[in-house]
Order: structure tokens, then C-alpha cells, then sequence
């Protein structure tokens, strides 16, 4: 009995760290979300959604970068996701045996980690320094950098949760392969792999580092993708840093809109592949 | 090993068959299969006949599904798996680089173990088959559907429902409803690769009372861990062991006078 009260002992210390580590993490997270809604609330009104950013002193909005940012996200999930599934769908399904899949998973797997700045300087010197100005494309392409190796992974991860029984009964009644993976094996696996879309949208939404050298900002109102375009990350970094109080105020909200923006995202992601593991 | 049976299942009364006069629809000659080095397969020799059910039965691990898969050349999906020798479909060498495999597998079906219906609805898992090698009508398509669902035994049951995914059927339906998809394309050969072993004996007698009726269109093969089932369903056995082909014939026959003792010490559960 003293071996077993031993352990009892034991388990009860090991549950009681547990916990404080968990409440420990918890803690800033949930502050974090506090000081933010503290800050940003305040600020949200409609002028936020209507106006440009203002020059220091006077009344504005957030608008051209609210616009900026969906416009440059949109086109790097647009330029992204079609490669990520292509490359995803090769790995998983074409070259599942072939060593050129490997490398292109460690390859995938390295940047997948690459600090952003990385990505942002990359497409520096081969967009922008080639082109001769900063523009949205510029953006759009460093942000989609980021968004095909978040798809590459989850795609070939879907796909190979498919069972191969369910591709043998594909086969065994005369499907192509190529008819297999369109109509059978996307639709196995298609929640998971719009999840996967959706985490990029969510990671990519809040990426400052690779618009800095790619899109740079724009105090006005601009959806031409050929010129400088804003961002919220940018504005953020840009207004936070700055001396003036309204709009280190336009700081806060824009960083609420964008944590909301993500946490619907990941709502969203939640409970597509809650509904996965129940159909 | 004997399990008395709870329902009442078709009993097929076996005649001594004479194999004069029996068409070959597949012969296979001399295969063998290797899985990388490991030859799984060694020197098979056996007919199915033309309409007639051929159970394969042996110990697990003894190659009765690799050669099943030979027959469609479902291996084909894997690397390093290789088989060599002669199977021949109506005379034409289904071995050979030539062969179109999706065509060839639109005429060899296969029923899997575990039920695997696409994730689509009902309909759909019947009607996608058919929509790969023919131009229907609506009504015509509906029609095809509906036939398959019959002779599979599942149309009384999912008439009312066929928008419903065909994942949400029970085990016993879903695979009917794999046997109504691999009927839809209209094969000439349906290989089941023991159909009933994820099944409850309700729905395994189901299985089996299909099996008996569709051989008067299909020649059929099925792989088999359970005896009585091979008895009941089969017209001939082939008894397999470590990759070898030990013996064939009349399953009354295998199953009453077995030439071979390892076939006897088998059927009679004295190992496997």
C-alpha cells in the first residue's frame, strides 16, 4: 500500500505542475487579448472602416489598409494555393515512393520554419530590386512564399490520411488515377485541406516582415497592385512606433481587427475538421 | 472453429462436377510473385471456370489475396511488387506492359474486406462507375443505378434515401452497396476478397446468398478464412500454403476426400 500511496503522491504533484504551466500560458494569452480590447475597442467606429489613414492631428480610418491587406492576401492565396495542392497532391499521390518527394518535404519542411523577414528580403531582390519599385505583387508573391509550404504540408497530410483501401476500390472499378485523386480522394480529404487554406489566411494575415520590403505602405487610397500598397501589419508597425497618441490609438484597433480576423479563421478551421472526424 | 450458424444461410448442394466442358475464363500458368525479394507466390497453376464460384482458402500469410490481386493487377499500385508468368482473360495475356489496366479492371471487379464506399451519396457511388465508360440518358442512368441496388439487395432498403451519403449505411449495407458499384460497370469476374470478415452473421448471409445468385453471370472468385463459408458458396477450392498451391478441385470433394494431408489436417482445423 505505501507503493501505491507513493504514486498517488506523485500523480497529484505531476497533474498540480501541469496545471500551473497551463494556467501560466494561459495567463498571457488572456492578457494579451485584454490589453488589446482595453486599447482597440475604443477605437472602432465606423470612421475606421471608412477613412484613410490620417496625417498626425487629424481624424481618420483604417480603410486603404483594411482594403490592402484583403487585396494582397486574396491574390497570395490565389498565386499559393494551387501550388501547394499540386505539390501536396504529387507527394501524396504520384511520387508517394520516389526519393524526389522526400527532398522536396525537407526542403518544404525548412520553409515552413524560414523566419519571414527571409521571405520579405527574397522577393526584394527578385521582384522589387528587378522592377525597380515596390508594389502589391511584390507583397502578394512574398506572402504567397509563406502561404505554399502551410498548404504543401497540410494537403499531403490529408491525403495520405485517405486509406489506400479507398483507392483500390477507385481502381478496382476502372477509375484513372488522375480521376481517382480529383473525385475521390479531395473529397476524402477536402475539410482538412481547406483547414489548411484557412491556417495560411491566418498566418499570412498578420506577416509584417516580408511586406516591408515588398509593398512598403501607402498613406492613400490605392488598390493598384503595380504601386506601393497598405497594409495592417505595416500600418501597425508604422503607427505603434510613432510619437502621436491618435495614432498609436489607430494602432490598437487595427491590431484587434486583425486578431479577431484570425481568430474567426481559426473558428472556422476548428470546426471544419470537427465535422471531418464526425462525417 | 465450427460455429453452428444462428440464421438459416442458402445451402448449395455441390454435384461432383465434371470439368469437361467448363470454359477457362481465367487460367493462370506458372505465376509468380514477389513482394521485393520475398517470392509470395511460387508456380501457381489454376483455372476459374466460366460461371462458377472458386473459393481460395489457407492460412493467413499463405498468398490467397496477392493472387487475387494479381487478377485485376491491383499490385500495380505499389512499387516492388512484381508478378511473372502467365494469366490469361479470355485467352489474352493480362500480364503483359500492354494491357490497360483501367480497362481490365472495369472488366475484373473486386469486393474488399473492409466496405469502402466513396464519400458521396448513394446514388452517386453507383452512378460514378457507370458515367466512366458510358453516355447515359438520365432515366437510362437511373435505371442502371436501380438495377445494381437490386441485385446487390439494398434497393428495398435505400430506395427512399439515395441522396444520403453512402457512408452513413451500416457496415452489412455499405458493403452491398460496394457489390451494387463493382455490378454497375458491368465486369465479366468479381473478386472478393473476404467480403464477410468485418460483417455480422446476419449480413455475411446476405453476402453469400448474393454470391450464389450472380454466379450465373459473373465467374467468381473469393479468398476466405472461413470454411463453412467456402463450402456453402463455392463450386471448386483451391487450398493454398506458404505461397504454394497444395490443392484444387470440387469443393465437395476438397472438402470430404482432400488428396493432400496438409489440405486435410486444414478443413479440419488441426492448424491456421
Amino acid at each position: 500500500m505505501a507503493l501505491y500511496d507513493t504514486r498517488r503522491r506523485r500523480n497529484r504533484i505531476a497533474v498540480g505542475l501541469a496545471i500551473g504551466a497551463t494556467l501560466f500560458g494561459l495567463a498571457w494569452l488572456v492578457l494579451i487579448l485584454a490589453v488589446l480590447l482595453w486599447n482597440g475597442v475604443s477605437g472602432l467606429s465606423l470612421a475606421v472602416f471608412t477613412q484613410m489613414t490620417p496625417p498626425p492631428g487629424s481624424a481618420g480610418g483604417l480603410l486603404n489598409p483594411i482594403a490592402g491587406s484583403l487585396a494582397m492576401t486574396v491574390t497570395a492565396v490565389l498565386i499559393g494555393t494551387p501550388l501547394g495542392i499540386l505539390a501536396g497532391t504529387y507527394m501524396a499521390e504520384y511520387g508517394r515512393y520516389d526519393r524526389l518527394s522526400a527532398v522536396v518535404r525537407f526542403i518544404n519542411d525548412i520553409l515552413l520554419s524560414a523566419p519571414s523577414i527571409v521571405v520579405g528580403l527574397f522577393v526584394y531582390e527578385i521582384v522589387v530590386a528587378q522592377v525597380g519599385h515596390f508594389s502589391g505583387w511584390a507583397g502578394a508573391v512574398a506572402l504567397a512564399v509563406i502561404v505554399v509550404p502551410v498548404v504543401v504540408r497540410t494537403t499531403e497530410d490529408m491525403l495520405i490520411l485517405v486509406p489506400d483501401t479507398l483507392r483500390e476500390a477507385a481502381a478496382s472499378i476502372g477509375l484513372p488515377r488522375s480521376l481517382m485523386i480529383r473525385k475521390v480522394a479531395y473529397r476524402a480529404a477536402r475539410a482538412g485541406m481547406i483547414t489548411g487554406v484557412l491556417l495560411a489566411v491566418a498566418r499570412i494575415s498578420g506577416e509584417t516582415a516580408p511586406l516591408l520590403f515588398t509593398a512598403l505602405n501607402n498613406q492613400f487610397w490605392s488598390l493598384d497592385m503595380n504601386a506601393p500598397v497598405a497594409s495592417l501589419p505595416v500600418v501597425i508597425f508604422q503607427f505603434a512606433l510613432s510619437p502621436y497618441k491618435d495614432w498609436q490609438a489607430l494602432a490598437w484597433t487595427g491590431a484587434l481587427i486583425i486578431t479577431l480576423a484570425v481568430l474567426a479563421l481559426s473558428i472556422s478551421a476548428r470546426a471544419l475538421s470537427a465535422q471531418r472526424k464526425t462525417s | 472453429m465450427s460455429v453452428t450458424p444462428i440464421v438459416t444461410t442458402p445451402t448449395v448442394i455441390h454435384a461432383v462436377v465434371d470439368t469437361e466442358g467448363l470454359a477457362e475464363k481465367i487460367s493462370i500458368r506458372n505465376l509468380d510473385f514477389f513482394y521485393g525479394d520475398h517470392r509470395a507466390l511460387k508456380n501457381i497453376n489454376v483455372p476459374l471456370y466460366q460461371g462458377k464460384v472458386t473459393a481460395f482458402i489457407g492460412p493467413s500469410g499463405c498468398g490467397k489475396s496477392t493472387l487475387l490481386r494479381v487478377l485485376n493487377r491491383m499490385y500495380d499500385l505499389y512499387p516492388n511488387q512484381r508478378a511473372s508468368g502467365h494469366v490469361t482473360l479470355d485467352n489474352q495475356d493480362i500480364l503483359s506492359p500492354r494491357q490497360d489496366l483501367n480497362l481490365l479492371r472495369a472488366k475484373v471487379g473486386m469486393v474488399f474486406q473492409k466496405p469502402t464506399p466513396f464519400p458521396m451519396t448513394i446514388y452517386e457511388n453507383i452512378a460514378f462507375g457507370i458515367r466512366l465508360y458510358e453516355k447515359l440518358a438520365q432515366s437510362e442512368l437511373d435505371d442502371r443505378v436501380r438495377h445494381a441496388l437490386d441485385r446487390a439487395a439494398l434497393w428495398n432498403e435505400v430506395k427512399d434515401k439515395l441522396g444520403a451519403n453512402g457512408l452513413s449505411l451500416s457496415g452489412g449495407q455499405q458493403q452491398r452497396l460496394c457489390i451494387a458499384r463493382t455490378v454497375a460497370v458491368r465486369p465479366e469476374v468479381i473478386l472478393f476478397d473476404e467480403p464477410c470478415s468485418a460483417l455480422d452473421p446476419i449480413s455475411t448471409a446476405k453476402i453469400e446468398e448474393l454470391i450464389d445468385e450472380l454466379k450465373d453471370d459473373y465467374t467468381i472468385a473469393i479468398v476466405t478464412h472461413n470454411m463453412q463459408q467456402a463450402a456453402r458458396v463455392s463450386d471448386f477450392t483451391a487450398f493454398m500454403y506458404l505461397g504454394e498451391m497444395i490443392e484444387f478441385g470440387d469443393t465437395t470433394r476438397i472438402f470430404t476426400n482432400p488428396n493432400d494431408r496438409r489440405t486435410q489436417d486444414y478443413i479440419t482445423g488441426r492448424f491456421g
